[in-house]
């Protein structure tokens, strides 16, 4: 069978392929909204992923948090600025090369420095690790404080981003206050 | 436990490769992108790869502390998504452009 060539299992193929393929669209298409779209469907097939790694309750939340709700923060602020494809910015072609490389260079070492880990790590998986009776009995207990962390951090971010966004009435040197 | 689970037929090492490529994926797109906006995607990009890495190894391993480190991830990358577009909103309104080439006027 063609899918299942080295040996791997051909549900991971397929999903590591689509993965790959939309990473490499949003970071090449010069087309925001296309990036945006391509980005959400990426994270759409590392949820499936998380399916595969027994790990359910992460994958629902994944498409909840990443692709339901950060993604569409950003599809609406980029609908907002009323950008498009000719003011989209362009760097020189060297600078695709430089990035090229260093990226390049970047997962070389990655994978010389990683390939060997598989034989370090204890191999005991559990079937109903992912479940969120589990997550939430180890979140309240062993996590708690981290918890409650997180959530000054969110109100904090929100404080922040209601203070960002509103408009400055007082600036006398802002020049955007005309129009509404 | 099922045979004929990922656990038992794929070795860990092939998701350590795919979070790398997709980790530099996304420093490919920083590199490269001038948009500030495509910026912050790349990084929420390159935050998965790292997700993806941590429920692997969680899942293999059989600890759930893996899987409970990318709720916080998840948190402080929702938390930075909507400071860092605020911030990219403001400087819209004074610069009419999201070129970070044009940032770097700093001077009040």
């Amino acid at each position: 069978m063609l899918l299942s060539f080295l040996g791997l299992p051909p549900a991971f193929l397929i999903l590591s392929f689509i993965t790959i393929l939309c990473a490499l669209y949003v970071v090449t298409n010069n087309n925001p909204v296309y990036s945006v779209l391509a980005l959400i469907l990426t994270f759409f097939s590392i949820s499936a992923h998380y399916v595969l790694l027994n790990a359910q309750f992460l994958a629902v939340v994944n498409l909840i948090v990443y692709a339901g709700a950060i993604m569409v923060l950003f599809l609406f602020v980029l609908m907002l600025l009323n950008l498009n494809k000719e003011n989209e910015p362009m760097v020189k072609m060297g600078w695709y090369v430089g990035a090229a490389v260093s990226a390049g260079l970047l997962l070389v070492i990655l994978a010389a420095a990683l390939h060997r880990s598989s034989e370090q790590i204890m191999r005991n998986p559990a079937d109903n690790i992912g479940l969120v009776k589990n997550l939430g009995k180890v979140l309240f207990t062993d996590y708690l404080v981290p918890f409650e962390l997180s959530g000054i951090l969110f109100l904090a971010a929100m404080v922040g981003a209601v203070l960002l966004g509103k408009r400055q009435t007082t600036n006398e040197n802002s020049h955007s206050d005309s129009e509404s | 436990m099922n045979p004929d689970s990922i656990f038992n037929t794929l070795d860990i090492s092939h998701y350590i490769y795919l979070s790398s490529v997709l980790f530099c994926i996304g420093l490919f797109g920083v590199l490269t992108r001038r948009n500030a906006i495509v910026l912050l995607m790349c990084i929420e990009l390159m935050l998965n790869a790292v997700n993806l890495l941590f429920v692997a190894f969680s899942s293999y391993m059989g600890d759930a502390a893996g899987q409970l480190f990318v709720f916080f991830i998840m948190v402080v990358a929702a938390a930075e998504a909507a400071v860092g577009l605020a911030i990219i909103v403001m400087i819209y309104r004074n610069t009419r452009s999201t070129d970070v080439g044009l940032f770097d006027k700093l001077k009040g």
